[in-house]
C-alpha cells in the first residue's frame, strides 16, 4: 500500500488536501463560531453557478467559481448589513439560484462537460499541480489577513455592536470575512466537491471547540483535524477504491459523532457524580 | 464643566410603523449619574442606540462635545443588555476586557501594548474577577460575566458609561454590589443607567427620566408619581423593596402592602 506515497498523483493529493485543511480549519473555526454555516452553505452552492458559466464560456470552471462565489458573498454581506429579518429566506433562495444557474449554463454548453461530477462530489486524486499552485496562493492569503487583523475579526464576530461603538469598520471586517469564506469554498471544491464543501468547512472547527478555549487554538486543532480527516479519508478511498470526498466526509461525520458522544457521557457521568453528593 | 458631553436633541425614531421615540431632548453633564427609567418596550435600548450611534433616528440629533472625541477615538462604554451576544464564543475573560481596547489603538494592524495589559489588569480588579481572568466566559457565573462585561465597558477609559439593564439577571446582594463600584466610577465618568427596575435605583444618582416614547424629566433625583404615570399611562404603585434609600418621593394614596 505505501508504495502508492510515490505517484505523482497521490503526492499531489495529500499535499491538496493539507492546503485545504488550513484554509478550512482557520475559516471554519469563524464559520462556527459567528454561526455562518448557512450564509456559507449559500455561498458554496451559488459556486455551481459560476462553474456552469466557465463551461459556458469555455474558461476554467474553478475560476468562474471564484468570481460568482466572491459575489455572491459580497451580495448577501451587503443584504445582511441592511437588516438580516429574512436572511434565511434570501440565502435558501441564493443556494437554488446558484445550483439552478449552473445546471442551465451547463445545459447551454454545447458538447458533454467532462468532468462536472468532480466539481460537485470532488476528486482530489485528479488534482493538477497549477491548482495545487492556486491553492498554496489562496492558503497564504488567507493566513497573512488572518494573522494581520486576528484581533479585529474576534472582535467583530464576537460582539459586532461593541466593535462598532468602538469605532472598528465592522461591515468591512464582516465582508471580507464573507470573501475569505468564498476563497476557502473555491479550495475545497477539488477536495470534495460542492455539495459537500460545507462538512469539511465546519465539522473539523466544531469538534475542536469541544476541546478548547481560544480562538487560536480552535483553528490549530481544527487544522490538524481537517488534515488528519483528509489523509485518513484519501488513504481509505484509495485501499476500498470508492470516491474519495465522500470518504472524507463520511470520516470526519463519524470523528464528530464520536467526538460528541464522548462529551456527552462525560457530561452524563458528571451530573450523576453531582447528583450523587460528589 | 457646563457643557453636555452628549446633547440628544429632538429625536425621534420609527420602527416598522411604530413610533417608538418621540421627541426626545437628554443632555449628560460630566458629573451626571443618570438613571433612565420605563417599561420594558418604552424605548430604553433604542434611545442607547441611537446615543452610540448604532441607530440612525429618523429625525434629530446627538450632539458630542469637542472632548468626546467624535474622530476614530470613542469616549463611550458600553454595557448591552445581557446576552445580546454569544456567550458561548471561545474567549477568555482576559481577551475579552483587552478588546474593550481596540477602540483606543488606532495604527494598522491592531496590536495590544503594555498600557493595554495594564488598564485591562485594572480593569479586572476594579470589577473583583482577577481570579477569573483565564477561565472561559462560559464558564462563568450570570453574575461574573456581567462583572466582565462592565470591566470591557471600564478598560477603554470612557467619559461616559451607558448601562442597559445592568442587573436583570443579577440577585439582589450582587447588585446591591454593582451600585456600590458604579459610585466608585463617577468620580472618574459620568453614567447613565437605564433600567425598568424602578425598585433597584440606586440612591446616589442625581438625575432621573421617565421614558415611554416621550422623556419625562425631572431635574432632581426623585421620581414622581406624576412621572411615573405620564411614563406608563396607569397609576403605579411605588413601593421600594431591597434597596437600603428610598429614592421616591411620598406617594399621596397609600401603597398596596403585599408587592
Amino acid at each position: 500500500m505505501l508504495e502508492v506515497l510515490g505517484f505523482e498523483f497521490f503526492k499531489n493529493a495529500l499535499l491538496a488536501g493539507v492546503l485545504a485543511s488550513i484554509a478550512c480549519g482557520i475559516i471554519g473555526t469563524y464559520v462556527v463560531v459567528r454561526r455562518m454555516v448557512s450564509v456559507s452553505g449559500g455561498i458554496s452552492h451559488a459556486a455551481f453557478g459560476g462553474v456552469g458559466l466557465g463551461y459556458y464560456l469555455g474558461i476554467d470552471p474553478l475560476l468562474g467559481a471564484t468570481v460568482f462565489t466572491v459575489a455572491t458573498a459580497l451580495g448577501m454581506g451587503a443584504l445582511e448589513v441592511r437588516g438580516r429579518q429574512q436572511m434565511d429566506t434570501i440565502i435558501g433562495a441564493v443556494w437554488a439560484a446558484g445550483m439552478a444557474l449552473g445546471i442551465l449554463f451547463v445545459y447551454l454548453t454545447p458538447g458533454f462537460a467532462p468532468d462536472l461530477f468532480s466539481y460537485l462530489f470532488g476528486n482530489i486524486l485528479l488534482v493538477p499541480r497549477g491548482d495545487i499552485l492556486l491553492m498554496g496562493v489562496l492558503v497564504a492569503i488567507i493566513v497573512g489577513i488572518v494573522g494581520l487583523f486576528y484581533l479585529e475579526f474576534q472582535a467583530v464576530t464576537f460582539d459586532p455592536d461593541y466593535a462598532r461603538v468602538m469605532n472598528l469598520p465592522v461591515e468591512r471586517f464582516s465582508l471580507l470575512l464573507l470573501v475569505l469564506v468564498a476563497l476557502t469554498v473555491v479550495m475545497l471544491i477539488r477536495v470534495v466537491g460542492i455539495i459537500l464543501v460545507i462538512a469539511l468547512l465546519t465539522i473539523p472547527a466544531a469538534i475542536s471547540r469541544i476541546y478548547t478555549g481560544r480562538l487560536w487554538s480552535m483553528m490549530l486543532l481544527a487544522v490538524v483535524l481537517g488534515a488528519l480527516f483528509t489523509v485518513i479519508g484519501i488513504g481509505l478511498s484509495y485501499v476500498l477504491n470508492v470516491p474519495s470526498g465522500a470518504t472524507i466526509i463520511l470520516v470526519s461525520t463519524a470523528a464528530y459523532a464520536v467526538a460528541l458522544g464522548i462529551r456527552g457521557g462525560r457530561s452524563v457521568r458528571l451530573w450523576r457524580y453531582t447528583q450523587n453528593g460528589g | 464643566m457646563n457643557e453636555p458631553l452628549i446633547e440628544v436633541r429632538d429625536v425621534w425614531v420609527t420602527m416598522r410603523g411604530h413610533t417608538v421615540l418621540e421627541g426626545v431632548n437628554l443632555s449628560i453633564y460630566p458629573d451626571d449619574f443618570y438613571a433612565i427609567i420605563g417599561p420594558n418596550g418604552g424605548g430604553k435600548t433604542t434611545l442607547l442606540r441611537v446615543i452610540l450611534g448604532l441607530l440612525r433616528p429618523c429625525s434629530g440629533e446627538v450632539r458630542f462635545s469637542s472632548g468626546m472625541g467624535t474622530g476614530r477615538e470613542s469616549e463611550i462604554g458600553y454595557v448591552p443588555q445581557f446576552r445580546t451576544f454569544d456567550f458561548d464564543y471561545p474567549i477568555t475573560v482576559r481577551d475579552m476586557v483587552l478588546s474593550g481596547r481596540l477602540g483606543r489603538i488606532n495604527r494598522l494592524p491592531r496590536r495590544y501594548g503594555n498600557l493595554d495589559r495594564e488598564r485591562a489588569d485594572e480593569a479586572l480588579d476594579t470589577m473583583g474577577i482577577s481570579d477569573l481572568a483565564d477561565r472561559q466566559i462560559r464558564d462563568l457565573s450570570g453574575g461574573e460575566q456581567q462583572r466582565a462585561i462592565i470591566a470591557r465597558a471600564l478598560v477603554g477609559e470612557p467619559k461616559v458609561l451607558l448601562l442597559d439593564e445592568p442587573t436583570v439577571y443579577v440577585d439582589t446582594p450582587t447588585t446591591l454590589q454593582f451600585y456600590e463600584i458604579l459610585d466608585r466610577l463617577r468620580e472618574r465618568m459620568a453614567i447613565v443607567l437605564v433600567t425598568h427596575d424602578i425598585g433597584v435605583i440606586p440612591d446616589r444618582i442625581t438625575r432621573v427620566a421617565c421614558l415611554n416614547r416621550r422623556l419625562y424629566t425631572h431635574d432632581s433625583n426623585e421620581i414622581t408619581p406624576d412621572m411615573l404615570e405620564a411614563a406608563y399611562h396607569c397609576p403605579v404603585d411605588l413601593i421600594a423593596h431591597g434597596v437600603p434609600h428610598r429614592v421616591l418621593s411620598d406617594h399621596p394614596e397609600e401603597g398596596r402592602e403585599d408587592a
